[in-house]
């Protein structure tokens, strides 16, 4: 037989009135014990269903803790299809929690989140077909769309996840493929490989999970590089989109050795711009690193903003930065358009379509960072290639749920024992007992692992009461 | 005058399922006739001379555990033995044992010749018997092609790969069985009759080649072990140290792989004449050109038949390609220029079961009594064969004994997981057992079989009770043993950091348990004996349980951890009764491969393709809600 419950019913706040719902075969006996009626006229064990008495709580000494009007449902015509009672009290937590506790010091037990609710759903009170709410849940999880609302799943996390949760599989099916079959796959020099995958991915984990710790928002922007050779005025793009002298601007070539970050918000789209070093043969080593880190970015980004002196003629490092754009979104800009122009468009263009292999028109725009000509024309350009979906700017993911978080953080938990059992140098066949932990444990966020005590959890997700 | 004979158990064929069968069967009291088409095929070994293998060696490990004869059998046989992935971790270490086939099915029947309560019987059984009351039908005994009938209570089918077989070599086609034994014709329109769903399976072999036509100076010499493992718990190591003989390891090239391209359209595969589907995990040459492309060269291990023959058997070569093609392709490698082949290659095309016609015991949904075990159920290999040919004899017996039905889970053998994913999942071709279907595998160690088994061996009768006791006391030395470890504590002293410098070994702070010390990666249960003053003297198993408790206890935890979630669904039993059509949120594939396997349990459930974590979801709270109102 189950046991007798209660719980607030009504939601936290400081309203007029509150609700102490009380559940199961003790509950009427139990809540007779501890009230007692105006002029002491009845007795809650001997009233008839769905009546009200007007009484008191008393605590332990005999003394009110507030005065209140207590309903008697018996069961099955009660909500969980028990014997119910509900205490109808004046409102504000403190009276509230004082009046739980003293029902809970009877012996009734404090309900779990949505333990009314299954338990009228277990009573045969609420019929599968009727819980919608509960099957749509269930169901939602064979259909995306649903998923994502009921869930509250953001597609993008789905997604992402579901990205995640691929990865790790693809490495343990490697592994096992590797045990079976040591003729055809090597693993020799796979640890160091793995690591370096497991390290990658635990980090979009850590993001996933700082972003519900802080309630921060992971804002990804489109990821944007400006690339060029010294002196074509990149920093002064950057100073003019972000509205201030951030990057040091000189009209000595090179001066921009580190790495420049900013975001910006160009008419709501997002751009997370790097300023590189500008691109060219040298000998200064500190200038080498900068160049090399601006190889680097430009690989990785989603956009490249390439600026071309317009007053001097194309050279050999021209040649080296086009050769960066293969395969990349470019808006070129024909800076210092003010100065008389040397680069033949055409032939720039021609140069481009060849390594982006390309039909797209590669946008060009004259500009001039010294009085801001173009830039209106270079921000609608950005616009437009936002609106047709020739970059995408990815939306924020936020972790709103501890079911999630949890999940989070059991995988990167899984994945840091990975990584020391690499750093231990265990066998491979090590691995794959975290990673699958790590699968399933992702798994559970989306719906596609099954977990053991569903209907709890299935439960749990209402809120209490109703 | 039709004779008519009365016994407990039928057991159809006589390869590694059946013998296994037959002997369980018999050892426990029931009187048992094992049939087969030629008493000199007994324990045949038609394609590898080799027992054992990555996870097959584990089954044969089970098998023995449980009480089966394959372990003891090969300890008899073998000429070669080695433990493979040793540079491995625990869990993959595995067996294989090259036998002498001859040697192995000699042996193999003069256990069963000498075995109480056991006939063997030189017979095709033609027809299944059996009655029907309401629907539900029960077998009551076989006929044999003279027209013989014997009447039992059980009967467990090992047909192997003899039932309809035919044999292909490229155009060449021949209706037997393997090795050109008889096949067995009749039986298939019996079962067919009696509303058994057959379909067609193929696998193959390589060819044999006389030792003196092959040069092995061009091969790489392949050693067994020094120090020779036994697979039966039972066999004395000490009694199977012995000389070995080699296998020989050279490789396929690009001139073998033109020659096979050039020629598929001669293969029976590749030209369609094959409608059976062959394993994916045993692939002809032919498949691994074709899906290896890329791939220059592929091994291919000579290893010997036997002690008194000159026949190698061609490891890694099995095709269906014609004679001529074979013998152009076999002499591109090095080594094998001038080879003879003694026997050809073929493809071998038979009739067998989806195994999901069959409960999780091996018998029959539809049919009381009857069993099935082997390449019939649509598994490959031998050991395979041997670990269903076991279990459904023994469940045979059980259900004659009128007792529980044995039934492995997937946490607690390979066995269990091999059965389970016959009976659950839609297998398409010949199933091989592998490491990687089994989840829980750094449990299920060779090891540890018989930590694992040996209780169920015990319980349904097939170990004595001086065995059990046996593992009783194991189970308490290693307990022990793992317990001083944990409590012996050694100081940061310098005995203890000279030791630790020998080893090189990174010294001690503050005192650490030699539990603590056993988990370094450079240390090891006999390498701390020098700072262990009071170790006693235990068996060298019990040393080797506890080194690997200590060393894996985080990875074992963590993997029993998974077994404890597994186990919760296993135990949301699905009632037999269920009827799906009553749970409107299934979706309709789902409910249709529910109702097709009739899961056991939500685990069971859980595991079958087509069937969506969702619909478990649905199933979990339709039973739930069931129970609620119950």
């Amino acid at each position: 037989m189950k046991d007798t419950i209660a719980a607030i019913a009504t939601a936290a706040s400081d309203s007029g009135i509150g609700i102490i719902r009380v559940s199961g075969k003790e509950s009427i006996n139990k809540i007779n014990d501890i009230f007692i009626s105006k002029g002491k006229k009845h007795v809650l064990t001997d009233v008839k269903s769905h009546t009200i008495k007007y009484g008191f709580i008393l605590d332990e000494k005999g003394e009110t803790i507030d005065e209140v009007l207590v309903s008697v449902f018996h069961g099955p015509k009660s909500f969980t299809a028990e014997d119910t009672v509900e205490i109808n009290c004046h409102g504000g937590l403190f009276v509230l929690r004082k009046i739980l506790e003293r029902v809970l010091s009877t012996g009734v037990r404090l309900a779990a989140p949505g333990e009314f609710t299954k338990r009228a759903f277990l009573n045969g009170r609420i019929d599968l077909s009727e819980a919608e709410a509960v099957m749509d849940l269930i169901n939602s999880k064979n259909d995306y769309s649903l998923k994502a609302s009921l869930n509250q799943l953001s597609g993008k996390l789905y997604d992402h996840v579901t990205k995640l949760r691929e990865a790790v599989l693809h490495e343990v099916a490697f592994i096992e493929s590797a045990l079976d079959d040591p003729e055809h796959f090597d693993l020799s020099g796979y640890p160091e490989k793995l690591k370096e995958k497991i390290t990658l991915i635990r980090g979009e984990l850590e993001k996933m999970i700082s972003s519900f710790d802080n309630g921060k928002i992971i804002r990804e922007g489109i990821s944007t590089v400006i690339v060029g050779k010294p002196n074509a005025g990149k920093s002064s793009l950057l100073n003019i989109l972000v509205g201030s002298e951030r990057a040091i601007v000189t009209d000595i070539a090179g001066t921009t050795r580190d790495i420049i970050e900013e975001t910006i918000n160009l008419n709501g789209i997002c751009l997370n711009v790097v300023d590189t070093a500008g691109i060219r043969e040298t000998d200064d080593k500190v200038e080498r690193i900068g160049v090399d880190k601006a190889y680097e970015y430009a690989v990785k980004s989603d956009l490249i903003i390439y600026i071309v002196d317009s007053s001097v003629p194309l050279d050999e490092s021209d040649e080296k930065i086009i050769e960066i754009l293969k395969g990349k979104k470019t808006i070129v800009l024909l800076n210092k358009s003010d100065l008389d122009t040397k680069v033949d468009v055409d032939e720039l263009k021609s140069k481009i379509r060849y390594v982006t292999d390309s039909d797209e028109n590669v946008s060009v725009i004259k500009t001039s960072t010294l009085d801001n000509t173009g830039i209106d024309e270079f921000e609608k350009c950005i616009n437009d290639m936002f609106f047709a979906g020739h970059i995408s700017m990815n939306d924020e993911i936020v972790i709103t749920r501890e079911r999630h978080k949890e999940a989070l953080v059991n995988s990167y938990n899984d994945l840091s024992l990975v990584l020391e059992s690499i750093k231990k140098e265990l066998p491979e066949d090590f691995y794959s007992i975290d990673l699958m932990n790590a699968y399933s444990n992702l798994g559970t966020i989306i719906g596609e692992e099954v977990e053991d005590d569903l209907v709890e959890k299935i439960f749990s997700e209402f809120c209490m009461g109703k | 005058m039709e004779i008519r004979e009365k016994v407990d158990v039928c057991v159809v064929g006589a390869g590694h399922a059946g013998c296994e069968a037959a002997l369980a069967c018999a050892r426990l009291g029931l009187e048992t006739v094992i049939f087969t088409v030629s008493v000199d095929s007994i324990a045949l070994m038609p394609c590898n001379p080799n027992v054992g293998g990555s996870s097959k060696g584990h089954l044969v490990r089970e098998i023995d555990a449980l009480g089966g004869e394959m372990g003891k059998n090969i300890d008899k046989t073998f000429i070669q033995s080695k433990m493979l992935n040793v540079s491995k971790g625990p869990a993959v270490h595995s067996l294989r044992a090259q036998a002498d086939k001859q040697d192995y099915s000699r042996s193999m029947r003069h256990v069963l010749e000498n075995q109480n309560h056991l006939t063997i019987k030189q017979a095709e059984v033609c027809e299944i018997l059996f009655e029907e009351n309401n629907d539900e039908k029960k077998i009551t005994g076989v006929k044999t092609f003279t027209g013989t009938i014997y009447e039992c209570k059980a009967i467990v089918l090992c047909t192997g790969t003899y039932l309809n077989a035919r044999c292909l070599c490229g155009e060449s086609i021949t209706y037997t069985g393997p090795n050109g034994l008889q096949a067995a014709t009749h039986l298939s329109d019996s079962l067919k009759a009696m509303g058994i769903l057959l379909r067609r399976f193929k696998t193959g072999t390589p060819a044999r080649m006389d030792k003196r036509s092959i040069d092995f100076s061009k091969m790489e010499e392949q050693f067994g072990d020094e120090k020779i493992v036994p697979f039966s718990f039972s066999t004395d190591p000490a009694s199977i140290q012995k000389p070995q003989v080699s296998c020989w390891l050279t490789y396929t090239n690009e001139k073998t792989h033109e020659i096979i391209k050039n020629n598929l359209d001669r293969s029976p595969i590749y030209a369609g004449i094959i409608e059976g589907t062959g394993p994916r995990y045993c692939p002809s040459i032919e498949d691994k050109v074709v899906k290896f492309a890329d791939k220059e060269r592929h091994q291919v291990f000579i290893e010997p038949e036997g002690l008194y023959t000159n026949e190698m058997y061609v490891g890694g070569m099995s095709s269906s390609l014609p004679e001529d093609v074979q013998l152009k392709m076999y002499r591109t490698v090095p080594g094998l220029e001038n080879c003879k082949i003694v026997r050809n290659a073929y493809a071998i095309e038979y009739d067998c079961i989806n195994a999901k016609q069959l409960k999780a015991s091996l018998e029959f949904k539809a049919v009381k009594g009857l069993f099935a075990g082997g390449q019939f159920n649509g598994s490959s290999g031998y050991e395979e064969a041997a670990a269903q040919g076991l279990i459904a004899g023994i469940n045979a017996a059980m259900e004659i004994l009128g007792k529980d039905p044995l039934i492995l889970d997937r946490s607690e053998s390979y066995i269990g997981v091999l059965i389970d994913d016959l009976v659950t999942k839609d297998n398409r071709e010949p199933y091989r057992m592998m490491t990687s279907r089994a989840e829980y595998r750094l449990l299920l160690r060779q090891d540890n079989a018989d930590l694992r088994l040996k209780k169920y061996g015990y319980q349904v009768g097939l170990l004595s009770k001086t065995h059990y006791e046996a593992l009783l006391l194991k189970e308490k030395q290693i307990n022990d043993e793992i317990l001083r470890l944990k409590s012996t504590i050694v100081g940061a002293n310098k005995r203890i950091r000279d030791f630790l410098d020998t080893k090189n070994s990174s010294h001690l702070n503050t005192g650490a348990s030699l539990a603590e010390l056993l988990c370094r990666p450079e240390l090891g249960y006999d390498s701390i004996a020098p700072i262990d003053d009071e170790r006693q003297p235990l068996p060298e198993d019990v040393c080797e349980q506890v080194e690997i408790e200590i060393k894996y206890e985080g990875y074992i935890e963590r993997q029993k951890r998974q077994v404890e979630s597994y186990k919760k669904m296993e135990k949301k039993l699905i009632p037999s009764d269920i009827d799906y059509d009553d749970i409107q949120s299934l979706r309709i594939e789902a409910r249709q491969k529910l109702k097709e396997f009739m899961p056991a349990s939500v685990g069971q459930a859980s595991r079958i393709s087509g069937v969506s974590p969702a619909d478990i979801s649905v199933l979990l709270i339709y039973l739930e809600h069931k129970r609620g109102r119950e």
